[in-house]
């Protein structure tokens, strides 16, 4: 049978050299290389639950009034967009499991990201042969963020249009350009041309997913073309020869079994846990808004630097040089992207490494990257965690005030302090290691053989 | 009139300096009963209790003490708003909600246990009432009329921006905005009249009684929102969803990585 | 002939990666053996049966009309996948191989390839005489090409002409209403609360309508040179719009002892930022770095309020020419 249809196929494609290539790659096995493979699945949810909703969803702003099933919205004016979207939760059956488990999903995708973004980090995997697979990722990591911001944009209820009129408020902040290329993407000043929701949705659920997933697989098969690194095994040169589990039989079950358990999960939080209510937020209005408004995780750093920036515009000659958002909405997170970009080529500049590297390095073995790495990410996680300072108001009751005035301080002097320390303690376990394997020696070659 | 006036004004002398006499035997801070209150008259009654916990913030008269001052009974900083004309509206939201007596003078009052039983509070509030020239009765809303759709709009231009869209309290630059989720109609109807602390005071011309049941009717439909999509994480948006996708979904898939992948050995 | 090689070729792949196909001989084995597991094999087949068992569920539960059907749906749809990835992994823990394989790691570099390819491109451009010429021209096309296909990307919006950043439907005379329609009389605007008005007839959903109104004790204000007349009776208007990052101010802090203590406040509710309405709109907390646009009021015969001029500056966000020019209708 299998031999049959192997036979078809390899007399009319000639693919039998590459299956059965495909079927003996080796996959060196640790559980921190599964991380991306989270991601890579919860895009593959994103994906499918993404497309039924494109077939209810309606990319409109023009006015209509709510006769849905949803009794306390009946007769309120709002968006055809909005509407919809309220349709798709309560009168599309299984609608509102689909929505939810595609915003879990995008929750969880970006997560999965970062955290396959630090193992990599912390291990050096981007280090040449590998610099390009590393920069992809990282350009997927921003194209997910826009995606993202685009997906809860476009139903336009309360918080959503707060959302946008912020990013419409960072776009103008760009020095020299910001108003046309604001009115370049809008159409008009906010909320914009009718046509910006037309916009918003093709490229939400076609330029970026296209741009995502072309992304993709220019990153597996980058992977796949220089091979996954490995951590060093004792008994074979390393560098040079890879072990690894075979696709198939060895790797299929246990990647198709965390496929499963990453749909089986999001569709578990999508059925359990609520995210994002729009019916419970109302229709947006550019004269309305809510307290607490917050955006979805992945864009908390952003609001968090907002709300850090003291107050300032930089004016010359009567000229709006710097509107504010620009530090935090635009400045911050290129910073980032840019020290992450940068930071292969940085590195293989200062360390004078060229060579070409297969083994991962553990934290400690590069105490000063570990150290930098620490410092950053508790830069923006502190950050982040300022963009939740209200309601840490409301819920532990510690002075907004105090807190921003804490962060504006505190941003700077805890991550070089966290990095100096992560530092030291890579040294002391790197040294520890050395004495103990003095002392094995010693004793190796004091025992006759 | 001019004799009730003379009288009360003696009864609340009386009372008062019975009152503080007590007060000295109770904490800096503490709360003042009136003995066997519920035996005496409700305006008597409403008079010690003012007293003895009320006069050192808001003047024994009800005129307020515009300056910070050291005349209470303790050594707690006072200052206070006069009472003049507020009626039975403020104290009876005030105490009901547990929000007066303040410890200091300028902190924001937050709700808890009431301090006084109803009875009291009654006393409290027709003393404040007949005494400093009267003012507003406590109101009736009925948010049975009112229509919840409506009621939504109005919550979302008036109230939303400080309590949040489902009165799940929030921030406004210098103080705290309190949850809406224990208020009763009454309740709101009074604070939305009386504009509590730093809260703007909402006359009838711009929200009506009409309005207000509509309001009212909506913030009782947000003690129990529609949840549709399952366990509702508190109303308040993103930041508990974040964790949720953080130390739910993605601890549950790294543990499964960790237990399917190999862990760092040889 | 060619087919019969091709198949014959194809035939030789095949065997040599499946086991125990061929009617031949038993070609050498590839995988490594695992001895079997009838207990985990009936392990796995439960599991199997169970992930069915939820996904019929699912389809029931689809069917029916049941209270909390979003729950069990993702309940049954969750678990039925749930169930399918343990009998996976649970396989391949068990009586599915897993040998470890060692290999090489390919090249990094391919030195004979990198030199043919440079060989190649060297040698097919030997019979060009005037390079620089035709490179030059090369890249006039490629340019002015580029720059063809990119130029209808400005139909998306007015690139150059920054005027609708100036717009406001406020103009002298315009009447306030509220969210009705209904205009608004001077002496309804009460002090300690905080009104939202716009234009009368004109568009609300856009920045530089909504207004949001208040009213102070005139002895309290403190407002710009020039501003003398802008706030009859007290009444001031700001535009709704912080200049922040343009959420709606719909945050209006009152004087806890009226009139002055602490200062009356309009607060953004997405990053915090506080205006005063008594000095013109100054920032006092928060990131913003401009005042609120304030729009100058009247009075009129009947009672009436309504503009009196235009916004002190454009409404909205900060951009590059934000301080330049006043709006107008």
């Amino acid at each position: 049978m299998i031999r049959r249809a192997v036979r078809f196929l390899d007399a009319r494609s000639g693919a039998a050299p590459l299956l059965r290539k495909t079927l003996r790659y080796a996959f060196p096995d640790h559980w921190s290389f599964l991380l991306g493979e989270v991601a890579l699945y919860a895009f593959v949810v994103l994906v499918a639950t993404g497309i039924y909703l494109t077939f209810f969803f309606e990319p409109s702003t023009a006015k209509t009034v709510y006769h849905g099933s949803y009794l306390p919205l009946r007769g309120m004016e709002m968006s055809r967009a909005y509407e919809s979207v309220v349709n798709i939760s309560f009168d599309v059956k299984a609608g509102l499991l689909i929505r939810q488990t595609h915003h879990w999903a995008a929750d969880v995708f970006v997560a999965a990201i970062v955290l396959h973004l630090i193992r990599v980090f912390f291990t050096g995997a981007y280090r040449k042969p590998r610099e390009l697979t590393y920069l992809i990722g990282i350009l997927m990591l921003f194209a997910a963020l826009l995606e993202g911001y685009l997906g809860y944009s476009m139903v336009d209820d309360l918080l959503s249009g707060m959302g946008l009129a912020i990013g419409y408020g960072v776009l103008l902040s760009v020095p020299f350009v910001g108003a046309n290329l604001a009115l370049l993407i809008f159409g008009h000043p906010f909320p914009g041309d009718p046509s910006f929701w037309s916009r918003m949705y093709i490229a939400h659920v076609f330029l970026m997913p296209l741009l995502i997933g072309g992304l993709l697989t220019a990153h597996l098969a980058l992977v796949a073309s220089r091979h996954h690194t490995q951590f060093r095994r004792r008994r074979v040169n390393s560098e040079r020869k890879l072990i690894g589990i075979p696709t198939f039989p060895g790797q299929a079950p246990r990647s198709l079994g965390l496929m499963l358990a990453v749909a089986g999960v999001l569709l578990l939080l999508g059925g359990l846990v609520q995210i994002n209510p729009i019916w419970l937020w109302g229709p947006y209005h550019v004269y309305e808004g809510t307290n607490g408004a917050q955006p979805d995780w992945y864009l908390g750093w952003l609001i968090g630097a907002l709300r850090l920036m003291p107050a300032f515009d930089v004016v010359v000659w009567n000229r709006t040089l710097v509107p504010n958002p620009f530090w935090g909405g635009v400045l911050f997170p290129l910073v980032v992207m840019g020290a992450l970009v940068a930071w292969p080529f940085l590195e293989r500049r200062v360390t004078g490494d060229r060579r070409a590297h297969n083994i991962l390095q553990r934290p400690r073995d590069a105490p000063v990257r570990t150290g930098i790495g620490v410092g950053f990410l508790t830069w923006v996680v502190m950050i982040f965690m300022a963009g939740a300072s209200d309601r840490a108001l409301v819920f532990l009751g510690i002075s907004y005030i105090s807190q921003i005035w804490f962060y504006r301080v505190a941003v700077w002097i805890v991550p070089v302090a966290l990095g100096l320390l992560t530092w030291r303690f890579c040294l002391g376990l790197r040294g520890m290691e050395e004495v103990q394997a003095e002392q094995e020696a010693a004793v190796r070659s004091a025992r006759p053989d | 009139m001019r004799r009730r006036r003379k009288a009360l004004l003696a009864v609340a002398l009386a009372a008062g300096l019975s009152a503080a006499a007590l007060a000295r035997a109770e904490p800096p801070s503490g709360i003042v009963h009136q003995p066997g209150g519920s035996k005496q008259r409700l305006l008597q009654l409403g008079a010690g209790l003012f007293a003895a916990n009320c006069a050192s913030c808001h003047g024994a008269l009800g005129e307020g003490v515009a300056a910070p001052s050291d005349r209470g009974a303790g050594d707690i900083t006072a200052q206070g708003p006069s009472l003049r004309g507020v009626g039975e509206l403020a104290p009876d939201f005030y105490l009901r909600t547990g929000r007066m007596p303040l410890n200091h003078a300028g902190e924001e009052p937050e709700r808890q246990r009431p301090f006084f039983n109803s009875h009291e509070i009654e006393a409290i509030s027709a003393y404040v009432s007949r005494s400093f020239g009267g003012g507003p009765a406590v109101p009736e809303p009925h948010p049975d009329y009112g229509s919840m759709t409506e009621g939504m709009s109005l919550f979302t231009e008036h109230c939303a921006g400080c309590h949040q869209i489902l009165g799940e309290g929030g921030y406004v630059t210098g103080a705290k905005v309190p949850v809406l989720r224990h208020a009763n109609p009454t309740e709101i109807a009074e604070a939305v009249r009386i504009g509590p602390f730093l809260m703007p005071k909402f006359p009838k011309s711009q929200i009506s009684d009409a309005d207000l049941n509509k309001i009212i009717a909506y913030v009782m439909r947000t003690h129990h929102p529609e949840d549709a999509g399952g366990f509702g994480l508190g109303h308040i948006g993103p930041v508990p969803e974040g964790m949720v996708a953080w130390l739910v979904a993605a601890f549950v898939l790294t543990g499964l990585c960790a237990v399917i992948g190999r862990r760092l050995s040889s | 002939m060619r087919f019969r090689s091709k198949l014959r070729l194809a035939a030789l792949v095949a065997l040599g990666f499946l086991r125990g196909g061929g009617r031949e001989r038993k070609p050498e084995p590839i995988v490594e053996e695992e001895g079997g597991d009838p207990r985990a094999e009936l392990v796995v087949a439960l599991l199997l049966l169970a992930a069915a068992a939820c996904a019929v569920a699912f389809v029931v539960i689809y069917a029916l009309d049941w209270h909390n059907e979003t729950q069990w749906l993702g309940l049954s749809l969750g678990v039925s996948l749930l169930l399918l990835a343990a009998a996976a992994i649970y396989a391949g823990e068990t009586f599915i191989p897993t040998e470890e394989l060692e290999e090489d790691y390919p090249a990094i570099e391919h030195p004979e390839e990198q030199m043919a390819v440079d060989q190649i491109v060297r040698e097919s451009g030997q019979g060009i005489t005037r390079k620089r010429l035709l490179i030059g021209a090369a890249g006039a096309a490629g340019a002015a090409l580029g720059a063809a296909l990119v130029v209808p990307a400005a139909s998306f919006g007015p690139l150059l002409d920054t005027a609708p950043f100036y717009y406001s439907p406020w103009s002298r005379d315009r009447r306030l209403v509220d969210e009705e329609g209904k205009p608004y009389r001077a002496d309804e605007i009460e002090p300690e609360t905080f009104y939202t008005a716009f234009p009368e007839g004109a568009y609300r959903e856009e920045l530089a309508a909504p207004l949001v109104v208040v009213r102070l004790d005139p002895s309290e204000l403190e407002l710009p040179a020039g501003r003398e007349h802008w706030a009859p009776q007290g009444i001031l208007a700001y535009s709704k719009i912080c200049t922040h990052a343009g959420c709606a101010i719909a945050l209006y802090r009152k004087p806890r002892f009226p009139p002055a203590e602490p200062s009356p406040a309009l607060v953004c509710p997405c990053h915090y930022s506080t205006f005063n309405p008594a000095d013109g709109g100054q920032v006092t907390f928060g990131p913003a770095g401009r005042a609120l646009p304030q729009l100058p009021l009247l009075i009129d015969s009947a009672g009436d309020l309504r503009a009196a001029g235009q916004f002190s500056g454009p409404v909205g966000p900060g951009f590059w020419g934000v301080r330049t020019r006043r709006p107008s209708a």
